[in-house]
């Protein structure tokens, strides 16, 4: 049976792990390859890494960190944080990253998603999707989560994955730092509404989180960082809760 | 040594790193006579089908891998490659297992992403492998069970986890993603 994938996030900054609280008041979580070794020790299912810096002068330490982690650690992860291009995509699975994700530059160039998939197949094809709740209805943000734009979210999936994209990052900045439990509304709109597995983000605090995500929404995964990194909750705790709750896991 | 063998598809980094991690070193090469050479051959590879066969042809490296007396192990596309034809741009593949190629029924999320267990093993690679652990899968495309199914996953379907015949060996997960099981699929392989 497949099993649920719990999948910690490190925002990447100059080669540290980083979290903030809706996308702000940065934290230093500690060393990312370190970080990367005890999650897989642990049993974390996969690893995100998101460059939150992103300018070109911290390129090439962001490459020269994924083939470090790519060397050491034995589970899948996935690399996103300015990525504008094919060529970008190109040098980080050169380094050794098995999926890369994209968020702001697919929303400006939706063609980004075809061409990705076109060259290396949808599988390493994640779109990041960072929304928020407005009146009329779960909106897109690109930047980090500072610019609105009009693109309704689900709406947004779907021609996603018309495009090629083999999976979606969905994150609620509503929820995000907020440890009050996932957005269940938005995850099983766009989980019922695309073929693709969705991965859920922003908002967990506690193991019943996870078990709550899964037990209402069709999330194939479910993505957390801060409580992760500052220990408050461990992937082992995790995994032997939503075990208890008959919830298929690794 | 260990030969890797290059062409027009992803992964082939991952796996070599998993081979470093183990202490065994390897090559990654597309000259034949490397590939003749070493002592095990993995064919790994993320991609699409239908280019990746033509580039094989292209180079030459359709026979040889065919040819090749020494354990080979396929890996993911390696694996569906190693069939006899797949719906993946209606290619014919190398055909060494007598398995049709096809894609997922749209009936639960397709690419199949994740960890998964499988069941009815047998063979030499997945020696001292139980049907409880789990191994990271990601693929839109499966292998049908068929003579030389040496392990079945179920997912929409049951379809060939691993297939093994002669000298030949394929996975479709990826055991250089697949923390410490995958590493005992590896070792296995490298101990035959």
């Amino acid at each position: 049976m497949l099993k649920k994938r719990i999948i910690p996030c490190l925002d990447i900054r100059d080669g540290r792990t980083v979290k903030g609280v809706e996308f702000v008041n940065l934290r230093d979580a500690g060393d990312a390859v370190e970080l990367a070794r005890q999650y897989a020790l642990q049993g974390a299912d996969e690893l995100v890494f998101l460059d939150i810096t992103a300018t070109v002068e911290n390129r090439s330490t962001l490459l020269h960190l994924v083939e470090k982690v790519a060397a050491e650690i034995n589970i899948p992860f996935t690399v996103g944080g300015g990525v504008n291009s094919v060529g970008d995509v190109s040098a980080l699975i050169k380094a050794g990253a098995d999926k890369v994700s994209v968020n702001s530059s697919a929303v400006k160039n939706p063609a980004l998603l075809r061409e990705m998939a076109e060259e290396f197949g949808s599988q390493c094809v994640v779109l990041a999707i960072d929304a928020r709740r407005e009146t009329e209805g779960w909106k897109v943000y690109v930047h980090g989560g500072r610019t609105p734009t009009p693109l309704l979210a689900t709406d947004w999936a779907r021609e996603a994955e018309q495009l090629g994209a083999g999976e979606i990052l969905l994150t609620s900045m509503n929820n995000d730092g907020a440890k009050t439990g996932f957005a269940l509304d938005i995850t099983q709109q766009i989980a019922s509404s695309v073929q693709i597995p969705v991965i859920a983000s922003g908002g967990a605090g506690t193991v019943r989180h996870f078990a709550e995500v899964f037990e209402q929404t069709e999330a194939g995964a479910a993505l957390a960082a801060g409580i992760f990194h500052f220990g408050e909750v461990s992937i082992p705790e995790v995994k032997v809760y939503l075990k208890s709750k008959n919830i298929p896991v690794r | 040594m260990i030969a890797i063998v290059q062409y027009n598809a992803g992964n082939i980094r991952s796996v070599q790193n998993a081979l470093q991690r183990l202490g065994r070193p390897s090559i990654v090469t597309y000259v034949p006579e490397e590939i003749e050479r070493a002592s095990h051959v993995i064919f790994p590879g993320v991609g699409e089908a239908g280019s990746a066969m033509k580039y094989l042809r292209d180079k030459g490296l359709d026979v040889v891998l065919q040819n090749l007396k020494q354990p080979v192990l396929g890996v993911c596309l390696g694996l569906q490659l190693l069939c006899r034809h797949t719906e993946e741009g209606d290619t014919r593949c190398l055909g060494i297992f007598d398995a049709e190629v096809k894609r997922f029924p749209p009936q639960d999320k397709v690419p199949h992403i994740g960890w998964n267990n499988c069941a009815a093993l047998s063979g030499r690679l997945l020696q001292s492998i139980d049907p409880q652990q789990d191994f990271y899968f990601v693929h839109s495309y499966y292998a049908q069970t068929c003579e030389h199914t040496a392990a079945v996953c179920d997912y929409i379907l049951p379809f060939s986890a691993a297939l093994e015949k002669d000298n030949f060996f394929a996975v479709q997960f990826h055991p250089e993603k697949s923390a410490g099981a995958g590493e005992t699929i590896l070792k296995n392989f490298l101990a035959l």
